[in-house]
This record gives structure tokens, C-alpha cells and sequence, in this order.
């Protein structure tokens, strides 16, 4: 079963990577790398990917003529989704588990962020052969 | 070492794939047709030549052969229009099988691999369906290959090759050598898709850098073809010592953790200096004899920066000069960024950063982080240390490559460090 594993982060706060040090940010950089690296050596990995920072986002919307109509730049939003990841795993718990350990990421002073991580289900074709 | 026999037919299939495929599709009219036979005859190849041997001429064996093929499947479909009676074909069928029996075609390799080239790369194709028919159709990779080099799924590359297909069909692109006057203007389509494969590949550095950096060494290898194909175009000698020039620093591009190291930085003593050595030949042979174009003086820039023993002793006048020169040249941006570099480099950074206050008007450089990437660097020169913080994260903010931007907030952490 597959599991997108959505990594959102605070607007602010020590979240706020672009104002660590430089050692700290190395380690957080180097926990991300080998955390992927094991997920793909695991065989779990279906997709990995980071979003470039929210102060560019638009919202989309389709004026009635079909044509997009944008709306501006939102850098004052609490939450944003910095990155996501697709597991294909045996269960939900060993979801829960990856989600864990990226939850953990060293930030600050390399204390663990435990940031929030949502795990979504990912929907599936039906069986072959509904009954 | 020699190559095991089945690796020595592998490359030499692939170098004759594109000559084989221009040769059937000159003949046969049908570009789509054309390209599932020779991918028939190849495979052919692949098993029959391991067990009997290279036939005299491989590349007669192999235009042959997927002309049979074609022959054959012109058939079955001419035989089931019958059946449905409706007719419709550019070249009707028989004349498809007449021109066929010419088995001993009066075009040359020349002609063939650099028609091939045209088509794929003609400016009727968006960049991203060039690149990917240039690299399926010349290059000879698999699609999955590119699919995985540019990191989408396999079925929306096939799609992309497809549609680059019938955008040829539908656009009534022939397969056809230009006539001189136009022929200047397509060579200029393929050299650029050359370069975009290059710098795919060159650019990247995360994620699968292995499979990336493969595209470089395509882009190369094409371009290497192309520039055997037509020795005497000075832009093409240009553009592939720009690419040895370029490429010769790839091992010091980036550092053990996977961190982009910049040109000032690098350890110089990993370059390769093999590439280098050609590189510099090739673009001292090539500016003294004709028109020098921009592929040119990209090239004679880097070679200016490779010849320095140390970054400290590169000659950033004459840097200056040939951005200057190709400002001239071309009406692009980010030749005006490297020009302010150049000119701070030589005038200190005041001179740099008053050129970047007049490139800011520039709609094509609103909200693009070079220009807040280089305006930082010069401001850390200049010594205007909180700005130029600033600068490198609004930079970060703005980049798209998930290396670049760790490079840049690293730099503005640095910076926060030192007091």
C-alpha cells in the first residue's frame, strides 16, 4: 500500500531554514540525503520531492471563461508544504515508522525538530475482481 | 583493455543506428515507420552478429534489413487498406517497394545522420520534444533511459517521443537536406539541443547525479558526431570545446557531501586534464579561422578560466573583453550578470554592482534569483555584509535546484557566522 508522507512547515519560527547556522543546516541537509538514500535502498521509495519556497505559490483559479486567474504570493501563510514523499510499504504502522523518523530531523543545535509529518493514503485501483 | 566482442557491437550499433535510420527515412518517406524498423534490424544485429560475425558492411546489412521489415509491414498494410478500400499514403505503397530495392543509396553518412539531426531538432518541436526525439532517434537511448534521466515516468516519455512524432508529421517537416541559406539556421536549432542535453545533465546534481551526468556525456558524444560531420563550422569546433572545457570540471563541481563548490573554490587538480587539453586545441585552432559566434567565445572564456594555474590568476580583463564580446552578440541577461562579474572582478565591486542596478529594470530578470545571487556575492566583496545576507537567502528562496539553494544558505549562514 502506498502512503504520501507530506512534510508541512510553520511559516516562521525555528523552523525557518534559511537562518541556521551553517553546521546545523549541513547536518539537516545530510539527515535528509541519507534518509531518502535508505528508503530507495529498502525498495520503499516511490517519489521524493522538495517544493521551492511559498513566496512565490500562486493560487489558480479558472475564470468563467476558462481562462487561469492568479492570486498572489501568500509569504505570511502559517503552514506550507515544503516536501513530500511516496512510500509503498507492507503496512500503515512501518508508514507511521518512516514518518517518525523524518518527524526527527536534526534542526537547530541539532535537536530533532519533530515536525508534524501528515500520512495520507495514497488510493488504489479497485481489485481486479469485485465480487 | 579491449572491449569484450558483445560491448564492441553494442557501441558500434549505436554509432551506426542514426546513419541507418537517416538512410531508411530518406527512402521511405515515413519517419515513425522507419524508426520501429531499424529498431527491428538493430536487434536483428544484436543477435545474429555475436553468433556469425560482423557482416562485411554492417550498415548495408542493417539499412537492408530494416527496409525488408518496412517492406514487409507496407505490405500487411497495404493489403489490409485494400480490404477496407481506402488509400491513403504520402508515397504509395508500390513506389515505397521500387525505391526500397535501390538497396546501395547515393547519400552519404553525411547526409543521412545530419538529415536525421535536422528533423529532430527543427524548430517547429518545443525544446523538451527535441531533446527527447534527438536522444531516442540520434542518440539511440531507450525511453525508459530518458525517462529516468530527466525523472518521469516512462509512459509520459513515450508520450512526449509520440507527440514529437506526429507535431513532424503534422508540421509536413521534410526529411530533407536545407538548402545553404536555411541549412545555417537548422544547424543553429541542433547545436542548441545539443547544449540543452549538455546542460541537463551538467546542471543537475541531485537525486540520481549518476544518471544525469549521463546526459552530459551524450550531449558530448553528439555533439563530437556532429562536429565530425561538418569539421569545418566554426560554431560547432565552439561548441563541443565548450563542452570539454565545461565538462573537464565536473569532478570538482561538487564536493563529497554532494555540495556545489564553485569555480573560485575548486580543487584544480581534479580536472581532467585530458578533456582539457582537447578542449584548448580545439578552440585555439578554430578562433583564428572564420567567423567567431557565440558557442565561440563561451568557449574561449572558459578556456581563459581553465588555463589559470590558480582562481587568483585568471585573467579577468580578458574575461571582461569576451563578455563584452558576446554582450554584442547575443541579447541575453544572463551574458549581462557574467559581464558584471567579469567587470567587478576587474574594476572592484563597485563597478559590478553599479551594472547590476541597471540590469534590474530588466523584465527578464525580475524575481530571478541569479541577479540576487550575484548581487550578494559582490556585496560580500564590497564588504556590505547584513545586505548581502540577505541577498544570498532571497536567493535561496527563489531557486528551483534543491543544490543551488543549499550553496546559497550556506553562504548567508557563513556569513551570519563571521562578525
Amino acid at each position: 500500500m502506498k502512503y504520501m508522507l507530506m512534510m508541512n512547515t510553520p511559516g516562521g519560527g525555528p523552523y525557518k531554514i534559511t537562518s541556521w547556522p551553517q553546521q546545523d543546516f549541513r547536518a539537516h541537509i545530510a539527515f535528509m540525503r541519507s534518509f531518502a538514500t535508505k528508503l530507495r535502498e529498502s525498495g520503499e521509495l516511490v517519489a521524493a520531492e522538495g517544493l521551492s519556497g511559498p513566496d512565490q505559490a500562486k493560487r489558480v483559479r479558472a475564470a468563467s471563461d476558462g481562462q487561469p486567474v492568479t492570486d498572489g504570493v501568500f509569504p505570511e501563510a502559517k503552514e506550507f508544504l515544503a516536501g513530500y514523499w511516496i512510500v509503498d510499504v507492507e503496512s500503515p504502522e512501518r508508514a507511521y515508522r518512516i514518518a517518525a523518523e523524518a518527524s526527527a530531523a536534526p534542526g537547530p543545535g541539532g535537536k530533532p525538530l519533530n515536525m508534524p509529518i501528515e500520512v495520507r493514503q495514497v488510493m488504489s485501483e479497485p481489485p481486479k475482481d469485485l465480487p | 583493455m579491449p572491449l569484450p566482442p558483445d560491448t564492441r557491437i553494442q557501441h558500434l550499433l549505436r554509432d551506426l543506428a542514426p546513419r541507418v535510420l537517416g538512410a531508411v527515412t530518406r527512402r521511405f518517406c515515413d519517419f515513425t515507420a522507419s524508426e520501429d524498423a531499424v529498431q527491428e534490424a538493430l536487434l536483428a544485429a544484436a543477435t545474429d552478429w555475436p553468433r556469425d560475425g560482423l557482416p562485411e558492411n554492417p550498415c548495408a546489412w542493417l539499412i537492408q534489413v530494416a527496409a525488408r521489415r518496412l517492406v514487409d509491414h507496407v505490405r500487411a498494410e497495404a493489403a489490409r487498406r485494400h480490404r477496407e478500400k481506402i488509400v491513403v499514403s504520402l508515397v504509395p505503397p508500390e513506389e515505397q517497394i521500387a525505391l526500397a530495392a535501390d538497396a546501395e543509396g547515393a547519400t552519404t553518412e553525411r547526409d543521412d545522420t545530419l538529415d536525421l539531426l535536422f528533423m529532430c531538432c527543427h524548430s517547429a518541436l518545443s525544446p523538451a520534444s527535441a531533446i527527447a526525439l534527438t536522444l531516442r532517434a540520434v542518440g539511440g537511448l531507450t525511453t525508459l533511459e530518458i525517462a529516468r534521466a530527466f525523472m518521469v515516468p516512462e509512459a509520459t516519455m513515450a508520450q512526449r517521443i509520440s507527440r514529437a512524432k506526429q507535431s513532424i508529421k503534422a508540421s509536413g517537416i521534410a526529411f530533407a537536406t536545407p538548402a545553404a541559406e536555411e541549412g545555417t539556421a537548422r544547424l543553429g536549432a541542433v547545436m542548441h539541443v545539443l547544449y540543452l542535453i549538455f546542460s541537463e545533465g551538467y546542471a543537475s546534481s541531485s537525486g540520481s547525479e549518476l544518471i544525469r551526468s549521463d546526459l552530459s556525456s551524450e550531449g558530448l558524444r553528439l555533439t563530437r558526431m556532429l562536429h565530425r560531420l561538418v569539421p569545418d563550422d566554426a560554431e560547432v569546433a565552439g561548441l563541443l570545446a565548450l563542452m570539454l572545457l565545461t565538462d573537464a570540471r565536473r569532478a570538482a563541481r561538487t564536493d563529497s557531501s554532494g555540495e556545489l563548490v564553485p569555480l573560485d573554490k575548486q580543487d584544480r587538480t581534479l580536472w581532467d586534464r585530458q578533456a582539457l587539453a582537447e578542449g584548448l586545441a580545439l578552440i585555439n585552432a578554430t578562433l583564428p579561422r572564420g567567423t567567431v559566434g557565440p558557442y565561440q567565445v563561451q568557449a574561449a572564456i572558459a578556456a581563459v578560466h581553465d588555463e589559470a594555474a590558480s582562481a587568483q590568476a585568471t585573467d579577468w580583463a580578458q574575461i571582461l573583453a569576451l563578455y563584452g564580446l558576446l554582450e554584442r552578440m547575443s541579447d541575453n541577461p544572463m551574458v549581462a550578470l557574467n559581464l558584471a562579474v567579469a567587470a567587478a572582478m576587474v574594476h572592484g565591486p563597485a563597478a559590478g554592482l553599479a551594472r547590476l542596478h541597471a540590469l534590474a529594470a530588466d523584465p527578464r530578470l525580475q524575481d530571478h534569483h541569479r541577479l540576487d545571487a550575484v548581487r550578494a556575492h559582490l556585496l560580500e566583496r564590497a564588504g556590505e555584509r547584513e545586505e548581502a545576507i540577505e541577498c544570498y537567502r532571497r536567493a535561496a528562496e527563489r531557486t528551483a535546484s534543491t543544490s543551488e539553494r543549499t550553496y546559497l544558505l550556506l553562504q548567508a549562514a557563513r556569513l551570519s557566522e563571521t562578525h
